[in-house]
């Protein structure tokens, strides 16, 4: 192995090892982080870093604040460097292959766009945030993870733009990610949570992300999505998945000790990061809906349900970490049981809401096979054939009359995560949405769950500014007032919305793979 | 809610990472091994340790223990990391 530089003048060190000249891992660390910080002289450090402070932490003893990694930074060009290098062969064994075709069917690839139209932004919307936080945060420590992870993140959003752009040559909806991301209307869902984060203070980012996104519930993104890319064939995206998420386990532990060094610096600080807690579980939660129909709907072979992926992920797992914390006073995050309930609806309706607007999509969608159905049956006994099963088979008898149903109408969208109000009252009537209200200076605010307006009503000044794409539409402020001025405006082209069976994807598939015994090619 | 106290570590299914799961499993008897496409998870009740030397012998190599970001996928637990031994632990 190499020997950096420094370690010469480590002698001293010396005697305390059985290797001369090594540094152990925690010299290494103190001496490569919290030796890089100093006390400023010029300025106050009070003016220096002014956004510390407002929200209420206190701060007695920033030396608390350790990586449990004690990652250096040395250290970590030289494995990030390793895992880039891994990568990029294997992106140009898959260019040079054409492994593209070798995914399970061409609906998978939309599992794909969605991935790469609503998270690839969030991981460079990541890097700027983590930018900043390590800017406003005064201790070392958190200022040196917080810029390996902005490092990380950006080196995310290049890996996955770098690898999706292959698929570009082939298929749709993948030309326009980031002007799309700040245009079509679901995607404002995804925009709009990390915009959240981004314009709180530096403290509740980093709860917000790292320990509430990161550490509570990107397990149940990556783990089910990476997998199941590589069930269906997709080895290009599962290889960026991993190198990604391999970076992720050290975010999400990094997380872990946020929330800890708060809750043990002062007893002031357990209420407002508890909020924060209720608060971020629930957006991330609401966010997550994605991958629920993700999992369910969109990979033709599946690993498995939502149902099974949230008991495994955050029943069990979540639950052993929420006993962990209960020393510090930290409880269950509120509503925590509303999503579980939720966790047989939820695809569901997710994917009924999709297929409704699907005329308004960079993405396809289609009806399950009927095979496909059986395996939502068995996976969700209780509530797919009772209450979707029968609503889909409705909407393949209009799609074979040729009468393949759009909604023409514009959903109302909850002000706080910004999903269409498509939640439904699953406790008591499950054919019921939830519709919740607050009235703030004299203007009436619509919500698609108690969660959505708790976080409203905490603050009201904040979210009375959400950009709210179909009020925006209604405005006339989204390229004019017809679906396809809309639909123009965020630069959608005709071949990237629709069902799938009348797809340019679908027809070039079938005439690439001769998956149509011939009858196109 | 069914919680429970396992800690678990998620490896990629990979040449290299075979060597460090082999010597999990050998070093923590009471850890069982899930395996899932290009994945593999391991849970282990409270606690859960990744020894260098273990992983070094399967390797026939030194291997340094931050090696494992390389591997890695996914973990739960509060980590201990020195030297010798990366610890996921509970509580």
């Amino acid at each position: 192995m190499n020997k950096p530089a420094f370690d010469v003048q480590a002698t001293n060190a010396a005697s305390r090892k059985a290797a001369p000249r090594k540094l152990s891992l925690k010299e290494r660390y103190n001496l490569m982080t919290g030796d890089l910080g100093w006390e400023t002289t010029y300025q106050p450090m009070d003016k220096v870093f002014p956004y510390d402070q407002f929200e209420g932490i206190k701060i007695h003893n920033w030396e608390g604040w350790q990586d449990p990694f004690r990652l250096t930074m040395d250290a970590y060009w030289k494995f990030q460097g390793e895992k880039e290098r891994k990568l990029y062969a294997i992106i140009d064994a898959f260019q040079q292959n054409n492994a593209q075709f070798n995914v399970t069917d061409a609906r998978y690839i939309n599992a794909l766009k969605l991935f790469f139209q609503g998270v690839s932004p969030l991981e460079y919307a990541a890097s700027r945030g983590y930018a900043l936080a390590g800017r406003n945060l005064r201790g070392v420590g958190a200022r040196v993870a917080c810029q390996m992870q902005a490092i990380d993140e950006l080196r995310h959003a290049q890996t996955q733009i770098h690898t999706i752009s292959h698929y570009n040559k082939f298929f749709s909806g993948l030309h326009e990610n980031s002007y799309m991301f700040d245009r079509l209307w679901y995607l404002s869902v995804p925009k709009s949570f990390f915009e959240d984060a981004m314009s709180a203070g530096p403290f509740e980012f980093v709860t917000a992300i790292s320990f509430g996104f990161e550490y509570v519930l990107t397990n149940l993104l990556f783990m089910p999505f990476m997998s199941g890319a590589a069930f269906n064939g997709d080895m290009a995206t599962v290889t960026f998945g991993f190198s990604a998420q391999s970076d992720e386990s050290r975010h999400m532990t990094l997380g872990l000790e946020i929330v800890k060094f708060l809750l043990e610096q002062d007893p002031d600080n357990l209420p407002i990061v508890q909020h924060w807690i209720d608060k971020w579980f629930w957006r991330g939660y609401r966010l997550l809906a994605l991958v629920a129909m993700m999992m369910d709907y969109m990979l033709p072979k599946r690993v498995m349900s939502w149902s099974e992926a949230w008991e495994i992920y955050f029943e069990k797992n979540g639950g052993a970490l929420f006993e962990d914390l209960a020393r510090y006073g930290i409880r269950l995050p509120k509503y925590h049981e509303v999503a579980s309930k939720e966790k047989g609806h939820l695809s569901h309706q997710t994917w009924a809401t999709f297929y409704n607007y699907t005329h308004a999509t960079a993405m396809h969608t289609w009806i399950p096979e009927p095979h496909e159905m059986d395996w939502l049956s068995a996976k969700y006994p209780d509530t797919f054939d009772k209450y979707y099963r029968p609503r889909f088979e409705y909407w393949d008898s209009l799609a074979k009359q040729d009468k393949r149903w759009f909604n023409p109408g514009l959903p109302m969208l909850c002000q706080t995560c910004q999903i269409p109000m498509l939640f439904t009252d699953v406790g008591s009537d499950p054919t019921r949405v939830v519709s919740r209200e607050s009235v703030y200076r004299g203007t009436k605010y619509h919500f698609c769950s108690d969660g959505c307006k708790d976080v409203f009503d905490y603050e009201p000044e904040k979210y009375v500014q959400a950009y709210l794409p179909v009020n925006q539409i209604f405005q006339g402020n989204c390229g004019g007032s017809s679906l396809s001025d809309v639909v123009n405006w965020c630069h959608v082209e005709p071949a990237d919305s629709g069902d799938f069976a009348q797809s340019e994807d679908r027809a070039n598939w079938n005439r690439w793979t001769h998956a149509d015994a011939g009858s196109e090619a | 809610m069914s919680a429970n106290n396992n800690v678990f570590i998620a490896l990629q299914a990979t040449d290299e990472a075979r060597s460090i799961i082999d010597a999990i499993l050998a070093d923590n008897p009471a850890a069982t091994r899930i395996d899932y496409p290009a994945m593999v998870k391991i849970d282990a009740p409270g606690r859960l340790v990744v020894r260098r030397e273990s992983v070094s012998e399967r390797l026939g190599r030194d291997w340094d223990l931050r090696e494992l970001q390389l591997s890695l996928i996914s973990l739960s637990g509060n980590i201990d990391e020195s030297d010798d031994e990366f610890c996921l632990v509970r509580g």
